[in-house]
């Protein structure tokens, strides 16, 4: 082991450490490469939708929901169920269980002790879940067309309410997710504590089947958390107009959605700045 | 601008839920020094140096290292340190070289990421994913990104556990040219041989007190210590102890007339000396 001998610096006008959208997108590119890398995760959260719609276009057959809107069979009914359900996996859960692992294996720690600007970080984590939750949505979409029959959105219009939804329950997953991290306490419990609770709620928000079918106090339970408005409002993207009566309320209810989301970010938002630290707290 | 201490401590103390950890510390430590922080599991050694590293916050006393007070430093001052802890993992499923590539990104000017992958021995691991290094190669990958960007004040955390002998010495030689380089160096260490080998000046620490302080060689009176002569006498081993073991080694030589059967003197090891210290004052 050797070193060329060069001189530390003693010149406390040295230049500032760079800054932290630079940094931030470096720790994008990282949070990528280690997301894309761990087999586990890309099939358990990336892939999983995917391979749900499948079993389900598999399973049900083609017939009618309703009467009333007979161009809407399941398969046409989950896709934008899925895509709710795909953001919640890629974001909460991804964040929720990776955080809790690097707080315990002292990566954040070690984050903490370099020049690294904190909100890097945190861009990182971002820009990590949008790339993956675009190219997962892409990926669903386009073999929700291509293989299974599946009507996309026409129109700017709709695309424009895939897109807010989109980005709306993106936002919360993250900030959910980032504040849920610090209720594991420790990397072991991290997978079960939070597997476990987002999968009965993604069944409780009519993810992977039809919410009206659901008994009337599921579906107030459900409304409380953000997962069955996400879905619904990706339905208002999907979905034909005769389908809106369908809904629980009679209506997309587009203010509603914006709205309650909007609420889960901020709580979410809150929730991550008061509890996120970069030690075990038993350390 | 090198007028103040590196580190400068005074009065620290730490306590938990009623416990004391730390009952008060003074410290000072040079620019360009090498000082070794010892002392048993417990005894306040990793408080200390995690209050010095701004991870923990103090109750009371004085703090600043690199003039600053490490309670409410900015990246800056982090930018100016660099810290090897232990038991930190993370970022397992990139290879070697990515992962000090990307470190390398966070500082103003880092070190060049080959030149350090070479120095800390992983050159044949550049493209090793982190997860399938060995625990030695993995506090090689540590030491790498605590150097990374040219601290002038290094932190080191038993940064040789699960090394093979080799490895140490070869970090050993890493550590002194850090130091020629007028890096100043703070280790805490269970091998009393490596500081002995590295640090220009010694402290132990026991139940939340520095209880010596001094260089490896005088640390505790051991230069005072009285020497055990031993030497055969008709093939019988035979020992004593005295504070005049050149005296009595010029009789013994007197009275065999030449060579002293199986001589041998010893002083007491730092080992020995430390062992005493922290029994005293626990």
């Amino acid at each position: 082991m050797s070193v060329t001998t060069d001189h530390p610096h003693t010149d406390p006008h040295r230049t500032a450490p760079p800054s932290a959208l630079r940094v931030g997108l470096a720790r994008t590119v990282v949070e990528l490469k280690l997301f894309f890398r761990e087999k586990g995760a890309v099939v358990f959260s990336f892939l999983l939708p995917i391979a749900l719609l499948g079993i389900f276009a598999m399973v049900f057959s083609n017939g009618e929901l309703y009467e009333e809107a007979a161009s809407v069979d399941f398969v046409q009914y989950i896709t934008p169920g899925l895509l709710a359900g795909g953001i919640m996996l890629v974001s909460f859960q991804t964040l929720a269980i990776g955080i809790a692992m690097e707080r315990d294996d002292g990566t954040l720690k070690r984050l903490r002790g370099t020049p690294m600007p904190p909100l890097a970080y945190f861009l990182g984590k971002i820009g990590m879940v949008l790339v993956a939750a675009l190219a997962q949505a892409a990926l669903l979409l386009a073999a929700a067309a291509l293989f299974f029959g599946v009507d996309l959105p026409t129109g700017p219009e709709r695309w424009l309410t895939f897109a807010w939804v989109f980005a709306l329950g993106t936002t919360a997953g993250t900030t959910l997710g980032i504040g849920y991290s610090s209720v594991p306490k420790s990397a072991k419990s991290a997978e079960a504590m939070v597997v476990g609770p987002l999968l009965v709620l993604l069944f409780l928000s009519g993810v992977f089947l039809v919410f009206t079918e659901l008994p009337e106090w599921v579906q107030t339970i459900a409304s409380i958390f953000p997962v069955k408005w996400m879905a619904q409002g990706m339905r208002s993207a999907f979905l034909p107009d005769e389908f809106e009566p369908m809904e629980a309320a009679g209506s997309w209810q587009h203010g509603p959605i914006a709205l309650i989301l909007v609420a889960w970010i901020v709580a979410g938002l809150i929730l991550a700045v008061q509890t996120f630290h970069w030690q075990r707290r038993d350390a | 601008m090198n007028t103040t201490a590196a580190v400068d401590v005074r009065g620290l103390r730490k306590s938990y839920d009623g416990t004391t950890a730390v009952g008060g510390i003074d410290l000072e430590i040079a620019h360009g020094e090498v000082f070794a922080l010892l002392g048993p599991n417990g005894a306040g050694k990793t408080t200390t140096v995690e209050i010095l590293e701004g991870y923990r916050k103090r109750d009371s006393g004085e703090v600043h290292v690199l003039g600053i007070d490490p309670g409410d430093a900015d990246l800056r001052w982090r930018a100016r340190i660099g810290i090897v802890l232990q038991n930190t993992g993370g970022h397992d499923d990139l290879s070697v070289e990515e992962v000090i590539r990307h470190f390398a990104l966070y500082y103003p000017d880092a070190r060049d990421p080959d030149e350090v992958i070479a120095a800390v021995g992983l050159d044949g691991k550049r493209d090793t994913r982190v997860r399938q290094l060995s625990g030695g190669q993995r506090r090689r990958l540590d030491v790498a990104l605590g150097i990374l960007g040219r601290p002038e004040l290094l932190f080191l955390d038993e940064p040789t556990t699960g090394f093979d002998p080799e490895a140490r010495r070869e970090f050993w030689t890493l550590i002194s040219a850090l130091s020629d380089g007028g890096t100043t160096i703070l280790l805490t260490t269970h091998y009393l041989d490596e500081a002995e080998r590295l640090a220009d000046r010694v402290g132990v620490i026991a139940a939340g007190d520095i209880v010596a302080l001094d260089s490896p060689a005088r640390l505790g009176g051991r230069e005072r210590d009285l020497a055990t002569v031993r030497w055969l006498h008709d093939g019988n081993p035979q020992e004593r102890t005295t504070a005049e073991p050149t005296r009595l080694v010029t009789e013994l030589a007197a009275e065999f007339d030449g060579e002293i059967p199986g001589l041998a003197i010893d002083r007491p090891t730092l080992e020995d000396t430390y062992l005493r210290l922290i029994g005293e004052n626990t």
